[in-house]
């Protein structure tokens, strides 16, 4: 049995309730859902939630089935079983004491491609988007400083496109996609 | 035509000729729609019996159980009911009325929230806001009630949504994407199920409640293959319990040979069941040396709790003809020979050396009928009585409350069997206890003169409440005192206008049993029976199922004592 982190995809209806019918399933189960994310797709009546789960294999399997089986859910995808991209957004606002801070913060946000979109007398308020581990790590550099407040989204994940020589998705891809979101 | 009347309209169209309910505030544009409707209204005297009623109609049946009930408290009686249809896969559609959508949230008179109520314990649930969606809404939960694993949908229809104008077509289109049950077995896993089971030399199948779709299917495999069968309390009559390839019931209160079956077999081929905790014991125990074939219609049962070696998802009614396709008579003489030596050092008995005891009252009814009708029961020691000494011999003709052991569900059950079996005669198999859970109901059976014969073996406890503090708790009966405040049933009987017999003695028994069944009228019998007899044997909760308790036999044996 091993136990890992699994990102997974459920496509469902918008129907009222749907969020509901799914959060009690991972409740009566005693599924712990560590992140959770929804929002609509570009086909009209269709949302996607994403969350991630840790768990032994067979019990995330059980879950996916359980999950099938809810009449609005289209689509399960465990995104484990094969290569994907994920991404989170983080607004994290940071004390400014003086204006040598104010220096640094920018540097570091610059390092990390993070940008600055409330700037006050006392505080920042950088958007940091990235996988999981540079979101991390910027709240890391950030904790000298003096973390006043943040959000997190929770990951959201799409599965790798074959290219045509069959492999997926180069890793040089990240890059592109965080540099295009930056920009 | 508003939208009350498309409401019965729809469900005319889906084949109902029968619904059981109660009416309220909030269901009366409905219930004055039925004024003039063909549909034949079964008026219970409590909600949770319109939903028993419903789900035991189509348990007998295999037409979809349709009940009625208003809002608010109305709704919320139908909870019971509908977990217990949901536990034990029976479709069931409820149709409740809420407040009107303006008052919806609002804390408004006799308002709940029935679709978050319900959420749990239905397959779905809708609740219908435009009138236009009647027609596609009660489509589709009839086809998601019937259909694939069956389960219970609720339909929760506003006042001013049944007031409302309708002007519409019946002819809806269902809209379900995300709903695809698997039907057809794969091919693959189907060859090597056989190939499986082919190299066992011990195997067993073990049928559930979902057999009760597919006895014929059941049955060819069985006779073509020699394999011995047993019958979980759910799939009981799936397989006639007195034909000699029955093993009987596995489980906590499963017989000696059923249990140690599963500990010795080398292959379990289990057909439309789902390895509740109630079969196999403690998991680790469960079936050791055993590969484990598990054919469902439902995925998320294979390997939920028994890990499956060969999955095979679809409706037994495909995939058991195209497996007995591929195999032959099986050499099990060994296999067999064990059995039978099992099976003959281990009949069903107990003892008569006392008053009156239950398993001679249960025995004596399964005399008298052959078997040959519909039985009911409540929950309890009468339950597992009967499951061991009356399973009947056709489908769908064995109706108890498995998963969700519901109190109550047993004489409600009978008057849904009634009406859907009109002609068979039921008994309804109960104790002291759950038969006052649901008593009000004697006024239905009266009603409609339902040829049901309720067998009360009355202890003057909660039997298997009691047989647990005796035997786990240091016999500290908490609780379970019920003779000094019991009714007089036959009294009681009678004030509803049925036959009611209190009875004291084996010799009354045997001649009033035959009489009464004869008279295909209502009755109930009221058998005063020992008070301490325990069910055996028994698996421990938490234990293995091959570390049963025997009982009185063994207790026997050991002192020398014959049977």
């Amino acid at each position: 049995m091993s136990v890992r982190r699994h990102v997974m995809s459920v496509t469902v209806r918008d129907q009222p309730g749907v969020l509901v019918r799914i959060a009690a399933l991972f409740a009566r189960r005693g599924y712990n859902i560590e992140s959770l994310s929804v929002a609509q797709t570009h086909e009209p009546g269709m949302s996607r939630t994403t969350f991630v789960v840790t768990g032994e294999d067979a019990h995330v399997e059980q879950m996916q089935k359980q999950l099938q089986k809810l009449i609005d859910v289209i689509k399960v995808i465990d995104h484990s079983e094969g290569p994907y991209v994920d991404r989170e957004l983080m607004l994290i606002k940071v004390a400014v004491r003086n204006p040598d801070d104010r220096v640094e913060m920018r540097q570091i946000a610059q390092d990390f491609r993070a940008r600055i979109i409330d700037v006050a007398r006392n505080a920042l308020v950088f958007e940091v988007t990235g996988d999981e581990a540079k979101t991390d790590a910027f709240i890391e550099q950030m904790r000298n400083f003096g973390v006043l407040d943040l959000i997190r989204t929770g990951r959201v994940a799409l599965p790798r496109t074959a290219s045509r020589n069959g492999t997926s998705g180069a890793a040089a891809d990240d890059r592109t996609a965080s540099r295009s979101r930056v920009a | 035509m508003n939208g009350a009347a498309a409401v019965l309209k729809a469900l005319e169209r889906q084949g109902v000729t029968t619904v059981f309910g109660y009416p309220g505030g909030a269901i009366m544009p409905i219930y004055d729609a039925l004024y003039d409707s063909p549909i034949q209204h079964v008026l219970v005297r409590h909600e949770q019996a319109g939903a028993h009623a419903a789900d035991a109609y189509y348990r007998a049946s295999g037409r979809v159980g349709v009940c009625f009930a208003t809002s608010g408290p109305g709704a919320t009686n139908l909870v019971t009911g509908l977990a217990t249809a949901y536990m034990d896969s029976s479709a069931v559609v409820a149709v409740t009325g809420n407040v009107p959508l303006s008052l919806i949230g609002t804390d408004a008179f006799q308002e709940a929230d029935v679709t978050g109520v319900t959420l749990p314990v239905t397959k779905h649930n809708y609740l219908v806001k435009d009138v236009r969606d009647l027609p596609r809404v009660l489509a589709e939960a009839f086809h998601i009630a019937r259909s694939g694993r069956p389960g219970p949908v609720l339909v929760d229809v506003p006042k001013d949504v049944q007031q409302a104008a309708f002007e519409g077509d019946f002819d809806v289109e269902i809209d379900l994407p995300g709903y695809r049950p698997t039907v057809v077995g794969n091919a693959r896993q189907i060859r090597r199920a056989a190939e499986a089971i082919e190299a066992a030399e011990r195997p067993v199948l073990m049928v559930g409640g979902g057999a009760q779709v597919a006895a014929d299917e059941v049955e060819a495999f069985t006779r073509l293959t020699g394999i011995p069968v047993i019958t979980t309390l759910m799939g009981i009559g799936a397989y006639p319990g007195g034909a000699a390839q029955s093993l009987g019931m596995p489980g906590m209160h499963g017989t000696v040979t059923a249990n140690r079956a599963v500990s010795h077999c080398d292959l379990i081929v289990g057909a439309g069941l789902r390895f509740d905790d109630r079969v196999t014991g403690k998991l680790s125990r469960f079936a050791p040396n055993a590969t484990i074939v598990h054919i469902d219609i439902d995925p998320a049962e294979i390997s939920k709790l028994v890990k499956a070696h060969v999955p095979v998802v679809g409706d037994l009614r495909d995939v058991l003809p195209r497996l007995t396709e591929l195999l032959g008579p099986l050499e099990l003489g060994d296999w067999w020979k064990q059995l039978d030596a099992w099976k003959a050092s281990y009949p069903e008995r107990y003892k008569t050396d006392k008053p009156l005891v239950s398993q001679e009252v249960i025995a004596l009814l399964a005399k008298e009928t052959g078997g040959d009708c519909i039985v009911t029961t409540e929950v309890g020691q009468h339950q597992m009585f009967a499951a061991r000494l009356f399973p009947t011999n056709r489908p769908r003709t064995w109706i108890s409350s498995g998963g969700l052991g519901t109190m109550g569900f047993g004489l409600p059950a009978a008057i849904g069997a009634a009406f859907a079996r009109p002609g068979e005669t039921v008994v309804c198999v109960a104790g002291d206890g759950s038969i006052q859970m649901n008593i009000q109901e004697l006024a239905t059976v009266y009603k409609h003169q339902l040829p049901i014969v309720i067998a009360i073996t009355n202890n003057g406890m909660l039997g298997m409440v009691r047989q647990w503090q005796e035997m786990f708790h240091a016999q500290r009966y908490s609780e379970v005192y019920l003779a000094d405040s019991n009714p007089d049933f036959a009294k009681l009987a009678e004030a509803y206008g049925i036959d009611g017999y209190n009875v004291f003695d084996r010799e009354t028994a045997a001649r009033l049993v035959p009489e009464v069944l004869a008279r295909k009228k209502p009755a109930l019998i009221n058998f005063v029976v020992y008070e301490s007899e325990k069910v055996f044997p028994m698996v421990p909760a938490g234990a293995g199922v091959d570390e049963m308790i025997i009982g009185d036999q063994e207790a026997d044996e050991a002192e020398g004592v014959s049977a």
